[in-house]
């Protein structure tokens, strides 16, 4: 059965050694980072900081090092992400090149793609995003209706996408659009390109979220003429090359520690001498996440010895979400605090904005709702 | 050795340990047939070293016997056996054939060669030939000692929601089997920490087994001229059960790993209140999705569910753990409360009264 998928995978010690070495590294870079600022986790935007740890070899870290990458292995990644993770440290500049589009690249781009695209990446100075939902097509990705029509030695790009977090600070979109024509199946007939965003007919509209923040856009495309050789991988097998990036996408730190500034602050607030209903939920939530990190480890040893672990990364997702969205429910609880959007604690500010951010959680990355249907088929239901 | 062992004690149990047996042993019927293959086996030693007369198995290896337990609802205490006969290990003493279990909570004095006091809740304590547990010294030095049944002057007894023994027994300058000091780097409370870890790795084979036998079940009955199974309902609740099964799984694995001449006492608290969550979520859904059926005694789904209520509240409940893990994190501060999470379980867990307000 498909919860066999699980099994402990211990962090080896040579990544592990690395350890004392991020720590040490956040604790001289972001000294005196405020909470409230590292509640954003993977959403802050910092190019400077993304290029400081692009020189210490820690963006594509897992690439190899003709390209600028360090053939560490994804232990070694895990070490440091959910480090800087943990401490709340602004990586979104560079979180998806180095989670996906550069690994997505690394195996299916042409050499010349690899050359051109993975050192910049490396370096942390080349940021990309994801283009897959549009407008009508939100978990029923399939439905997609932005096109790419071949046009003598390139390709004309029509059509919007949606929710596409960072377009608006990045270089590079990987798109996800229809090349073929309507095919009988629906998985088929789509391709990814990798769209340089500074090219003519693109328009790029950031749309505020709920908070007042400006992470997600809606991007679109009249006519965009790309060159022939931004189709990554193979025409026609787009959504077969999205589907394998989504167990990196659902299973890594980030599906569970979106509320660590939050905990800490909670943590604090209550103070050493914690009444009884404080000490359980504080100890509840802890195991929680203790268990969360050793179902993420074990994932990515899986995806280390070549597996395809979809079922187990919708697994982590969904349970990570639910214990990240749960946070600000036990800190409301726990305290009489009144969150503040200004004023107010150091606390009730990180409250009042993860208290916000929260509902995205489990919409991000997929739904609560795909990730379990994803479960149920793995049980033999569907 | 993982592998032997699990292939060895999986056809062991399934030959015996049918729903049938299970049931028959009840109540505290003492099941002979089961624990002399066990015996034979040598499955209880498993965890003593070579020289004591054991197999030197890891508590790695160890997991895959107390999770098929789990699985195969055995109503022994095989689990207890192999805690009881490591820490005679570990205390330098021989360890014991035959039926032996745990008391980790009691209250005795040693005097000598003597034992004054009372141990509780003892799993098959009216049953056993002997008991594991730790008393103190006048001087209030912490011993491993072992107790012989027959020794007891008093039993009192009861039994969990499963129908599973779980006795006092009273001792009145008894005796004892066998005696040493607590080694060094284990906590007075070491056969509490063991016990919440077998209890979490016979909850994950519980678990596993209900989870099956709840989706086979789902996808045979039909109802509206279909499968329950292909109803989105039913399967967004399969789905949050699978995550629960597999995440008290991976707990109680990474318990028994990270465990070896000590116990990892961070990592089995997590593992505590992890299984116990999954137990509760997991039996709810598993008696939603079967009916009536599975309220009925003829229908086994009881046997596993009812022993996930029991375990789950044995040798701490969730809340116990969560409040011993929430204290220590509050005293560590914010700043300590990573590198905890991170440090593999090879932290002391704070020590706290039995029953905290």
């Amino acid at each position: 059965m498909a919860i066999s998928q699980f099994s402990y995978s211990n962090i080896p010690p040579e990544a592990e050694a690395l350890r004392t070495e991020v720590r040490a590294f956040i604790l001289d870079t972001l000294a005196d980072y405020p909470p409230t600022l590292s509640a954003q986790s993977w959403m802050g935007f910092d190019a400077e900081f993304s290029k400081k740890l692009g020189a210490r070899g820690w963006v594509g870290m897992a690439l190899p090092k003709a390209y600028g990458g360090g053939e560490a292995g994804p232990f070694a990644r895990y070490v440091i992400i959910e480090e800087l993770l943990a401490a709340g440290a602004p990586v979104s500049a560079h979180w998806i090149a180095d989670r996906q589009s550069g690994p997505l690249i690394n195996r299916f781009g042409t050499e010349q793609q690899k050359q051109h695209f993975l050192p910049a990446i490396c370096r942390g100075e080349s940021y990309f995003c994801i283009g897959m939902s549009e407008p009508n097509s939100g978990s029923d990705l399939a439905s997609i209706k932005s096109t790419a029509v071949r046009d003598g030695d390139s390709w004309l790009v029509n059509g919007q996408k949606v929710w596409t977090t960072n377009a608006h600070h990045s270089q590079y979109m990987i798109a996800l659009v229809r090349t073929g024509e309507k095919q009988a199946a629906r998985h088929e007939g789509m391709s990814q390109f990798i769209v340089d965003l500074s090219l003519p007919g693109i328009t790029i509209r950031p749309i505020r979220d709920l908070a007042g923040g400006e992470h997600f856009n809606e991007v679109f495309f009249d006519n965009v003429r790309l060159p022939a050789d931004a189709l990554i991988g193979t025409e026609g097998k787009g959504w077969d090359q999205v589907t394998a990036e989504l167990a990196f996408e659902r299973s890594g730190p980030e599906r569970f520690l979106s509320c660590m500034a939050l905990l800490k602050t909670l943590i604090d607030a209550v103070g050493k001498s914690p009444d009884a209903l404080q000490a359980r939920e504080i100890g509840r939530l802890s195991a929680k996440l203790l268990t969360l990190r050793n179902m993420s480890l074990s994932v990515t040893a899986q995806l280390a010895a070549g597996e395809h672990p979809a079922w187990a990364a919708s697994c982590v997702k969904d349970l990570g979400n639910a214990f990240e969205q749960e946070i600000p429910e036990v800190a409301q609880l726990l305290l009489e605090t009144e969150p503040r959007q200004d004023g107010g604690s150091e606390h009730a500010r990180v409250l009042a904005y993860l208290t916000q951010m929260a509902p995205s959680f489990s919409l991000r990355g997929g739904t609560r709702e795909i990730l379990r249907g994803i479960i149920a088929r793995g049980l033999g239901l569907r | 050795m993982r592998e032997i062992f699990e292939a060895t004690i999986e056809r062991l149990f399934a030959d015996l340990a049918t729903p049938a047996y299970v049931m028959s042993c009840e109540g505290g019927e003492w099941p002979a047939e089961l624990w002399a293959a066990l015996d034979e086996s040598g499955f209880t030693l498993a965890g003593v070293t070579e020289a004591l007369g054991g197999a030197e198995a890891s508590w790695a290896d160890m997991y895959v016997l107390i999770r098929a337990a789990g699985r195969f609802s055995v109503p022994a205490p095989l689990g207890e056996a192999l805690l009881g006969n490591w820490l005679l290990s570990r205390a330098g003493l021989e360890g014991r054939a035959g039926a032996i279990s745990v008391a980790a909570n009691a209250d005795l004095v040693l005097e000598g060669e003597r034992v004054y006091g009372t141990v509780y809740s003892v799993p098959w304590g009216r049953n056993v030939e002997a008991v594991v547990a730790i008393a103190n010294s006048p001087t209030g030095v912490a011993h491993v000692v072992l107790l012989s049944r027959i020794a007891a002057s008093e039993l009192t007894l009861s039994l969990n929601v499963a129908g599973e023994p779980r006795d006092d027994l009273g001792f009145t300058s008894a005796q004892v089997l066998a005696q040493a000091p607590l080694p060094g780097g284990l906590d007075a409370n070491v056969l509490e920490l063991g016990g919440a870890m077998l209890r979490a790795a016979q909850t994950a084979g519980a678990l596993h087994a209900l989870l099956d036998m709840t989706a086979n079940y789902a996808g045979e009955r039909k109802q509206f001229g279909k499968a329950i199974g292909s109803f989105q309902a039913i399967q967004q609740q399969l789905a949050v059960f699978a995550e629960q099964a597999a995440a008290a799984g991976i707990a109680a694995e990474a318990a028994f790993t990270e465990s070896s001449a000590g116990l990892a006492a961070l990592t089995i608290a997590a593992a505590k209140i992890s299984t116990a969550e999954a137990a509760s979520v997991g039996a709810s859904i598993a008696h939603s999705v079967h009916g009536a059926i599975g309220f009925t005694e003829e229908y086994p789904l009881h046997l596993l569910t009812r022993r996930l209520w029991a375990w789950r509240s044995e040798f701490g409940s969730a809340s116990l753990w969560s409040q011993r893990l929430g204290t220590q994190i509050c005293q560590g501060g914010s700043d300590g409360y990573w590198p905890l999470l991170t440090s593999h379980g090879q932290q002391p867990l704070t020590r706290l009264a039995s029953n905290p307000v």
